[in-house]
């Protein structure tokens, strides 16, 4: 945003050389349009650190995954890709990709693709995905300014603009090479909301239309649609509450949910779960009590009659209350209406993944979020958020309701899970927006008050101060005006500090595709370690064409995507009982693992290894989840006989079972012999900071293969059975 | 091993793949054997089963088992097909032999005979025992049998057995009975419970026992009945083929010309059964007999003839193979009616004895079941005797398009009607309330 007003106060003041001729009106307009242009750019090149630091690359783990189905989709067609089964993953059981993804992201960047080279541009897909995500966060930007002058004024949309296009929780998920599905997903998020608000505010069928159809993309491209389909009947029906039913909110709503109920469905991996799944219910339930409503508000308006009307009411509740409530329980009881799925209740209940489902709470972005995340993710708008929110309720609309529902809603979800706050933040920044612009055009009222209007200070000051000539002002304080300047001035400090806060963050900590590191070596210079490559390229030239790896989980779409081998289990984590089995695998003795491998024709293994690096998020740091994940399917595998005490160690201290089960081994084979820090014993791990408790460890069932520069990841063979045995 | 030849798209069989290393997969039983002696009297004193060998086209290179000169292979290329060891009390080859060289001459695919007697050193037992045989620890000790010994004038311990207690199996001992028992003399071994390979083809009787016959039992003997093994073969996965006997006089021809009375019977043979049981077996150890291959493995769906990459469920497909038996000269077509094929994905979701056209073709046919995933034909023939059959062709199995559903089903004509009558009402309805006033 700094960068954004500096080019503006240096454009406005060559517009206004150039067009002093334009009425206010004009020269209004044209500022908008390039501060808009200005934060469009902005959004975009913000993202691109990723690039300069490293290279046009996908990054992560669901990227790859992404990637590789764009790909084959741009390659083979859509009926191929709608009608995919992957022989490639879940080996042995396959995908079928087709019906279990949300194609939207892929859809989109192969329309992008096709268009680019429709104009000529021969570029290549992986371009072409890299930069889907910027391209997307750049129009959330101009979605953003309409929803913020819908919900406000112009002025808080321009403001809500520049706030989201450089906030860090939403460039989290949208640097270049984030190829993944939020990045287009909050795009579409806002749109649906904004058309919806529209809607409502507006009662007309084709802003509703227009939101059912925010709504298929929406579906088509993140599960987290759910959040949509929840809110807005939430919405609905706190305006049911609070007697703000109108007609416009009727056609708004109606339209939208069959609508795009209708267009939901037509995802495949969606189909009858909405209006199956008790996650949806919420939506059709709001959905058939705008009818109660609509026809009570009709029979009221026949009978006239204040008191007949009453017990009708009474009755007509009780009745529509109590068939709701048996046909949800028949429904729920027959198995019609499936129960909520784990996710969502783990959502509402922050403790309910740790103790039911490890294999949500094993991820890292599903844990609670830290409140120094959350200062990391918003910095000024964190404090922004309630004076906004104080706005929203001085000033209540329907438009500003609904803001203030998802603003707080969302903040719920952004603190139970941390990647939530993804979701919260085009809220946070609406809000926020909100105040900033409000209390901006309030103080510079007040510097404007006593003298002309000047063409100094900023240039949303002025924008916004020139928006509205209104304003009831008091004359009794002393020093107002000089109080309104250095508050002025505190706002654009705090401002300007958001501004270095987010690109710094931007350029520090979300551009890194993490599967490449970097590390600042002992003089200051940056080192890479391309270890991950290494091994799937090895893996991609070394290995039979139908080879099967096996790896934790978080590996999967790597593999297959770079190393275009078999892979047992990835990252879709559809089947728990397959990666339980992995990790019941990695947490047995060599010769137990034996027969597991040797049951799901596992050819090699794969581990990652951080002990020579220190590469803390490697497999014994994760180790304790694949025993809990293999220990929920297979009580054979007991959490306490891999820890002393109930602590977790690897060194001479460790429980025995832990210094002999085959993560162990295949994580520290050979590394006995390896001196990594000057000053310690050899077989000193970095990552854990010990020195490791089984240095001898021979291998009767694997033989290493491969061990990449580092030790990052290494791969070992499964050996074929004994001969003679 | 089994995952070593990667062009898999034609895998048809892992086994004659193995076997180029050591015969021509086309003619696989072995020609020149490398027989170790402890001294050259051992030449004379089993001629005749030297010469039964020779007479059947084996190429007998005899070395004492110390000579410097011995070499298995040679750059890297074996010089043999097979190995026999008529040498127990050896302590360490010559040259460069020793027992892991041995083991890897079995483990890449060759054959091997070994006798040991009362003299058997350790590194005989080294070997026996890393083919899953554990010869009885006691080194003074001999399978002593007072029920069914040889009935002779000058022995008396009863350490001379007259074995009669053969394994079930046309495919190791041939067709032909042997009618006559067979003579042993020398220690006994058991057989390593853990190694499913492993087979005993002569087992000592039920009172039998394995001690020290020149002292007395002081402690009961370790190794007692039919647990003894006096004879055992190994069949090893690559289908190296192992003969491990406890006697090597056995194949002496003092034995071979002996007569034989069974103690308790009254039936004096006129020749023990000695012959005829080491030749037999020595025909099965240097695939003579039972050695099977398998060729053309095809599947199709039925009415096509191509080979498709990948199946959708519930296709109908045809499965063939061709199965031929090596004669010793030429290969045969192989009979049987137990010949199974296995759709497999975890575990078998179809299983199917296929049928034969008495040519070596077997053949069947079955429906794809209705899950996806990838599955593989496998074919696991382990019969007692033969080349264990073990093939795998992976083919995944997809469920429907979206364009392969029946389309306009019967049953949901109300809801076509439905729908239909729908869409008619409402655009009747918005007529008559836009205009009817």
């Amino acid at each position: 945003m700094e960068k954004a007003t500096d080019l503006l106060s240096s454009s406005q003041s060559l517009f206004s050389l150039k067009s002093l001729k334009l009425k206010t009106k004009q020269q209004e307009l044209l500022l908008r349009i390039s501060i808009l242009g200005l934060v469009y750019i902005l959004a975009f090149i913000t993202r691109l650190f990723s690039v300069l630091r490293y290279e046009s690359m996908i990054h992560e783990f669901d990227p790859y995954f992404n990637y590789r189905t764009t790909l084959f989709l741009t390659q083979k067609g859509f009926y191929e890709f709608w009608n995919w089964f992957d022989s490639e993953s879940w080996y042995p059981l396959g995908r079928i990709i087709g019906g279990t993804l949300y194609p939207g992201l892929m859809v989109t960047a192969a329309f992008i693709y096709w268009t680019l080279r429709f104009l000529r541009f021969a570029v290549h897909i992986r371009e072409v995905c890299v930069l889907t995500a910027p391209f997307f966060a750049s129009n959330t930007t101009l979605v953003a300014y309409f929803f913020g002058k819908e919900l406000w004024d112009s002025g808080a949309g321009l403001v809500a603009a520049a706030l989201i296009a450089i906030c860090p929780g939403y460039i989290s998920r949208s640097v270049a090479g984030s190829y993944d599905n939020e990045g287009v997903a909050i795009f579409a998020l806002l749109l649906t909301f904004y058309l919806f608000v529209k809607a409502v505010k507006t009662g007309s069928l084709a802003w509703s239309l227009a939101s059912a159809f925010g709504y298929f993309y929406m579906v088509s491209a993140w599960g987290g649609y759910i959040f949509i389909i929840n809110l807005i009947p939430l919405y609905v029906l706190v305006l049911l509450v609070v007697g703000r039913y109108s007609m416009r909110l009727y056609v708004a709503y109606n339209c939208m949910y069959i609508l795009g109920m209708l267009l939901a469905m037509q995802i495949r991996f969606v189909g009858f779960q909405h209006v199956q799944s008790g996650e949806h219910m919420a939506a059709m339930g709001v959905f058939f009590l705008m009818q109660v409503f609509y026809f009570l508000d009709w029979v009221k308006h026949l009978l006239n009659d204040q008191k007949l009307f009453q017990a009708f009411l009474r009755i007509t509740l009780t009745c529509a209350i109590s068939v709701g409530a048996i046909a949800l329980g028949v429904g729920t009881a027959s198995g019609y209406i499936s129960p909520w799925t784990g996710r969502f209740y783990s959502l509402l209940d922050p403790t309910y993944a740790k103790d039911h489902i490890p294999i949500i709470a094993s991820v890292s972005e599903h844990q609670p979020t830290a409140w120094s995340s959350f200062m990391f993710d918003f910095h000024i708008l964190l404090i922004l958020f309630p004076a906004g929110l104080y706005f929203c309720f001085k000033r209540l609309s329907d438009a500003t309701i609904f803001i203030v529902m998802y603003g707080l809603t969302s903040m719920y979800f952004a603190g139970v899970m941390v990647r939530l706050i993804l979701v919260a933040t085009p809220a946070v920044c609406l809000i926020s927006a909100i105040a900033v612009s409000a209390t901006i055009k309030n103080l510079s009222q007040l510097v404007r008050t006593k003298t002309k209007p000047t063409q100094g200070g900023s240039g949303k000051g002025t924008t916004s101060a020139k928006a509205s000539s209104k304003g009831a002002l008091d004359h009794s304080l002393p020093y107002q005006r000089n109080g309104a300047i250095a508050l002025l001035v505190g706002a654009f400090y705090l401002l300007t500090r958001y501004a270095i806060h987010c690109t710094w963050v931007t350029s520090e900590a979300y551009s890194s595709p993490s599967i490449v590191l970097a590390a600042r070596g002992a003089h200051g210079n940056r080192v890479i370690f391309d270890d991950y490559r290494e091994a799937y390229f090895w893996l991609r030239q070394n290995t039979p064409q139908d080879a099967k790896v096996m790896s934790w989980w978080d590996y999967g779409y790597q593999i297959t995507a770079m190393g275009n081998r078999t892979v047992i289990v990835d990252n879709n984590t559809w089947n728990n009982t397959h990666i339980a089995t992995v990790g019941r695998a990695m947490s047995s003795y060599e010769d137990e693992a034996y027969e597991i491998m040797r049951s799901l024709d596992v050819d090699y293994v794969l581990v990652v290894f951080g002990g020579v690096t220190g590469y803390s998020s490697d497999d014994i740091n994760k180790f304790l989840w694949m025993v809990r994940i293999g220990g929920g399917v297979f009580p054979v595998i007991k959490e306490p006989d891999y820890l002393v005490n109930g602590e977790y160690r690897v060194d001479k201290g460790a429980a025995p079972k832990m210094l002999n089960c085959l993560m162990y081994k295949l994580s520290y084979y050979r590394f006995g012999e390896l001196t990594t820090e000057y000053g310690q014993p050899p077989g000193y791990d970095r990552a854990r900071g010990v020195e490791i408790g089984n240095k001898d460890i021979k291998l009767e069932y694997l033989e290493e293969a491969f061990t990449t520069s580092n030790w990052i990841v290494r791969i070992y063979k499964v050996k074929p059975p004994k001969n003679r045995w | 091993m089994s995952r070593a030849p990667a062009l898999l798209p034609l895998l048809s069989f892992l086994l004659l793949t193995i076997l180029c290393n050591a015969f021509s997969p086309e003619n696989p039983t072995d020609r020149r054997v490398l027989v170790l002696l402890d001294d050259f009297s051992i030449k004379s004193s089993h001629s005749l089963y030297f010469q039964s060998l020779q007479t059947r086209g084996y190429d007998l290179d005899f070395k004492l088992a110390d000579d410097p000169k011995i070499a298995l292979q040679r750059y890297g290329q074996y010089l043999y097909d097979a190995l026999i060891l008529f040498s127990p009390s050896i302590d360490s080859f010559g040259g460069s032999l020793n027992a892991a060289a041995i083991l890897d001459f079995v483990d890449s695919g060759h054959d091997l005979i070994l006798a040991a007697d009362a003299s058997a050193s350790d590194l005989i037992r080294e070997i026996a025992t890393e083919c899953g045989v554990d010869f009885d620890e006691d080194q003074a000790a001999m399978v002593i049998d007072h029920t069914s010994f040889a009935v002779s004038d000058t022995e008396g311990d009863h350490t001379l057995i007259a074995g009669d207690n053969f394994i079930q199996s046309d495919v190791i001992l041939g067709r032909e009975k042997i009618k006559a028992p067979v003579l042993f003399k020398g220690i006994g071994h058991s057989v390593n419970p853990a190694n499913s390979l492993v087979l005993k083809i002569l087992s000592a009787s039920p009172s039998a026992y394995s001690a020290n016959p020149r002292s007395k039992l002081s402690t009961p003997p370790t190794l007692t009945g039919s647990a003894i093994s006096l004879v055992s073969v190994v069949q090893a996965r690559n289908n190296a083929r192992i003969l491990i006997s406890g006697s090597l006089s056995m194949f002496s021809n003092r034995f071979f010309r002996s007569g034989v009375q069974k103690a308790g019977s009254t039936i004096n043979h006129e020749r023990s059964g000695n012959e005829q049981f080491v030749t037999e077996i020595s025909k099965w150890v240097f695939h003579e007999r039972g050695h099977l291959k398998a060729v053309n493995v095809r599947h199709h769906k039925v009415g096509e003839t191509d080979e498709p990459s990948m199946y959708r469920i519930n296709d109908e497909l045809e499965y063939s193979l061709e199965i031929y038996e090596w004669s010793g000269t030429s290969w045969e077509p192989y009979v049987a009616d137990d010949v199974q094929v296995q759709f497999y994905m975890m575990s078998p979701y179809v299983l199917k004895t296929m049928s034969t056209d008495q040519k070596g073709v077997y053949y069947t046919s079955f429906k794809v079941p209705d899950v996806y995933g990838v599955f593989q034909f496998k074919v696991e023939y382990e019969k007692l005797g033969v080349t264990s059959l073990s093939l795998a062709k992976q083919i995944p199995v997809r469920p429907f398009r979206h364009n392969e559903y029946e389309r306009f089903i019967t049953a949901a004509f109300p809801y076509y009607g439905a729908s239909f009558s729908m869409m008619g009402g409402f655009f009747i309805f918005s007529l008559v309330y836009l205009y009817h006033k």
